[in-house]
């Protein structure tokens, strides 16, 4: 069989770069099959992505060598209206890639600019909108719908086209765990009964394997590093030592000293062939130990009651109750929607609830303007790009204490201290424009910071990082949890992120509070894992599979084992980014 | 569009509630936009009077006082009669305009401006900036809240000077993130073919029927009629002094 993409020693440079993005790719894939790239941020897995899908060289032009033929074509000639009609992209923003002003005109969009006549368009979009599950959705805004609804309206609206092949770019970044599961499976379906040509992009590997996928191509600084079946690269260490998470599973197999295999089918925890690895799971198991949890006393915030609803009919947030300790980190979590935003808007005073009360060290706080609020509480928002509004870092910083008329030498000794512990200081005169996605963060977080709140809310702190940026983020806000004692509360979405770094995570689903304990027993627990829209761990699996019936403490010995090898690394990264 | 005449503006305004009524529409959609039309109607009518207080006299050619304000400020019953005119021609089309709002499909209308010959990136330029508009408005609530709670005060209690530079704070956020938005929708579009052909289709386009012709025809026929009467009178305005 003819490859339908083939690249043969193919170097792209973008031509606002001194050094090329892809270096000597060689790589085949064929009609059917189902590719996952993974890769860092950097690595060049969109240099890819984009060379596949046209944008390179017509968006963003630059030079190239060897070849690269989609389709028996090659893409030069074809243009990039000639590729759109074999490739058809979703990308990973879901907000900004919906073109229509309803579900039905961004799918027909591809139609209408290609002249199909009303009638014929109609009846494609009916057809199409079928296989996505959005057919009762046609007249819906896309302010109507959900996330996942969003993404599902962008895959509709490149089958339309017929496309040989369909690219993925990172779909897993803006969805809750189960609505990713769907995604993953959608995909699947499309797929198997279209015969399409799959290539999805993402670093969430454990996610995305939640259905077969044919290969594993990983990149790195440009290169392909290996191309091989799932089983057989998962039985390899090629995905730790280029800083792409493994799943849960593999590495607690792994920690147990377990030589793994491609025969043991490693891909699925729920069917991998475990019985030669039991007897080590349990082995480590009964020798690992855990982290004895703090015991907290000291109240921070706590609330009481809370309800909030924009109109009386749809209430937001029913009956919320719970008590943050001083010094905690804290995870709140749920599906996309479910009223966690509304939650930390209700807490630092941007909404007001119809009822309850909210307490700061056991004052209530309902009297407080949302300035007076934001002196204890800083709210640091996903995107940095949303806060940040000074060419300069020190002037970003600077920018609350100047506003709050603190005289300008303590201003200059307040931010410069803040740099430090942020590992900006070196920066501090540069503009914010030359730093990287995760230092503009660390700088939105120092502006927070040098108020001296007492408590950060994030949010999404980690939404789109890699591997390797989520540890250096998360590590530092352990950091100075540890060191300045502050409590610091996020919202999240993410599994690892609520497992690995938080005491105590705040279940929300549908407005209301469904559990609050620790990240383990929650991700073990089938029940509220279904109706918060979480998706349960994989050791979790792993841990009953081999017989061990307290799954939620296997979770806690795998947590505290990989804290310890972190922080027996940790020297070198805090040297990695200072 | 030309004529002041009292009569023709008098049957105009009728017509205008008349279709404004059957329309249906409801005064909770369009009460705060009307609100606005009279502030600036009022601003309309004052400015008028202080910057011209004798153009009724000039159009109308005759002066009755009625009483003297201040200066070189005297009422006469001409520019009473003129700023009457003014108020009532402004009634002849708001409800027409209120209606157009209310009832016109964002995407129907890109589609009609490309069937009347004008280009479609101009229809499609008018669709998506209204696609995004709540998108804008929802980025802007919440970096004004989270700039609020850095200190930087937006609410009645900072000066206005102030307030001013700290619109800065939020501005600035919001052009940038505006700015990453539509690099990813030209993308988005330009790889679903956008711009592809001279010509496009259109998923909400609708063919005109009888009603629009017979609406078309009307419209003709009234714009005759009001060409007419202003070149028979020889004047745009009706003169009762």
């Amino acid at each position: 069989m003819e490859p339908i993409i083939e690249f043969k020693e193919y170097t792209f440079k973008y031509r606002s770069q001194v050094e090329p993005s892809l270096r000597d790719i060689n790589l085949k894939i064929y009609p059917g099959e189902k590719v996952l790239i993974v890769g860092p941020s950097g690595s060049g897995k969109s240099t890819l992505s984009n060379c596949i899908n046209g944008l390179v060289p017509f968006s963003f032009p630059g030079d190239s060598s060897g070849s690269l033929t989609i389709d028996g074509k090659d893409p030069k000639q074809l243009g990039i209206f000639g590729m759109s009609k074999i490739v058809g992209t979703v990308l990973q923003d879901t907000d900004g890639q919906f073109i229509g002003l309803t579900v039905a005109e961004d799918i027909a969009f591809a139609l209408e600019n290609d002249m199909m006549s009303q009638e014929k368009m109609h009846a494609k979009v009916e057809e199409v909108a079928e296989i996505v599950d959005v057919k009762n959705l046609l007249n819906h805004a896309p302010s109507e719908l959900s996330g996942g609804q969003k993404q599902r309206v962008s895959m509709a609206g490149v089958l339309v086209d017929d496309v040989k092949i369909l690219l993925f770019d990172e779909p897993l970044a803006n969805l809750d765990p189960a609505t990713g599961k769907r995604a993953i499976d959608m995909i699947d379906k499309i797929q198997k009964n279209r015969d399409t040509t799959i290539i999805i992009i993402e670093h969430r590997l454990e996610d995305v394997l939640y259905r077969d996928v044919d290969r594993i191509v990983v990149i790195n600084e440009g290169q392909i590093i290996a191309d091989m079946e799932p089983d057989e690269l998962l039985s390899t260490n090629v995905l730790k030592e280029q800083g792409i998470r493994e799943p849960l599973y593999i590495s607690a197999l792994k920690h147990a000293g377990c030589n793994l295999t491609k025969d043991t089918k490693p891909q699925h925890i729920e069917n991998m062939k475990l019985d030669t690895y039991e007897e080590q799971v349990r082995t480590w198991y009964d020798s690992a130990k855990r982290e004895i949890p703090k015991v907290r006393e000291e109240s921070v915030l706590r609330i009481e009651n809370l309800d909030f609803s924009y109109t009386e009919e749809k209430p937001i947030l029913q009956d919320i109750n719970f008590d943050i300790k001083k010094g905690e980190m804290l995870s709140i979590v749920g599906k996309n929607g479910a009223g966690k935003s509304t939650l930390s808007n209700l807490i630092c005073g941007f909404y007001k609830p119809q009822q309850g009360k909210i307490y700061l060290h056991n004052q209530d706080i309902s009297l407080l303007s949302i300035k007076e609020r934001g002196e204890k509480i800083g709210l640091v928002m996903q995107n940095p790009n949303q806060m940040i509004c000074k060419p300069l870092i020190y002037d970003e910083v600077a920018l609350g204490l100047k506003v709050k008329g603190v005289p300008e030498q303590e201003i200059k000794e307040r931010v410069y201290q803040t740099l430090k512990i942020c590992g900006l200081y070196q920066f501090r005169n540069w503009p914010i424009s030359a730093l990287s996605f995760g230092q503009k963060k660390r700088v939105t977080i120092a502006s927070i910071l040098v108020m001296n709140p007492e408590i950060i809310i994030l949010d999404e702190p980690t939404a789109g990082q890699d591997y390797k940026h989520y540890t250096e983020i998360m590590e530092f806000l352990k950091e100075i949890n540890l060191r300045l004692g502050i409590t610091i509360i996020m919202i999240t979405h993410d599994m690892h992120l609520m497992l690995e770094y938080t005491d105590r995570a705040v279940v929300i689903a549908d407005g209301k509070l469904i559990a609050d304990d620790t990240p383990s027993a929650i991700l073990t627990n089938e029940e509220i894992a279904n109706k918060a829209y979480l998706k349960k761990t994989s050791l979790y699996d792993l841990a009953i599979r081999c017989g061990i019936e307290q799954s939620s403490e296997f979770v806690d010995r795998f947590i505290y084992y990989e804290k310890k090898i972190r922080s027996n690394s940790k020297k070198e990264m805090v040297l990695d980014y200072v | 569009m030309l004529s002041y005449d009292t009569r023709v503006l008098v049957v105009m305004v009728v017509f205008s509630l008349v279709i404004f009524y059957m329309s249906k529409t409801k005064w909770k959609q369009v009460g705060a936009v009307f609100n606005m039309i009279m502030i600036f109607l009022l601003l309309n009518i004052i400015a008028v009077f202080i910057f011209s207080p004798y153009q009724g006299v000039k159009i109308y050619g005759s002066r009755t006082d009625l009483f003297h304000i201040i200066g070189p400020y005297t009422m006469t019953a001409e520019q009473l009669f003129y700023e009457g005119n003014m108020i009532l021609k402004y009634f002849t089309i708001i409800p027409a305009a209120l209606m157009f709002f209310v009832t016109t499909d964002p995407s129907e209308f890109a589609a009609s401006l490309n069937k009347v010959g004008i280009h479609y990136n101009i229809g499609y330029a008018i669709a998506i900036a209204l696609r995004y508009i709540p998108d804008v408005q929802g980025d802007f609530t919440k970096i004004k809240h989270a700039q609020e709670a850095r200190g930087i005060e937006m609410s009645g209690k900072a000066s206005l000077i102030s307030r001013i530079k700290n619109v800065a704070a939020i501005i600035f956020p919001l052009i940038f993130s505006s700015m990453s938005r539509i690099d990813t929708i030209s993308n988005a579009m330009e790889l679903r073919g956008f711009g592809k052909h001279k010509k496009r289709t259109w998923y909400y386009a609708r063919p005109l029927k009888r009603n629009d012709y017979l609406t078309i025809g009307v419209v003709v026929i009234f714009a005759i009629i009001g060409l007419f009467i202003t070149f028979h009178n020889g004047s745009r305005f009706y003169n009762p002094f």
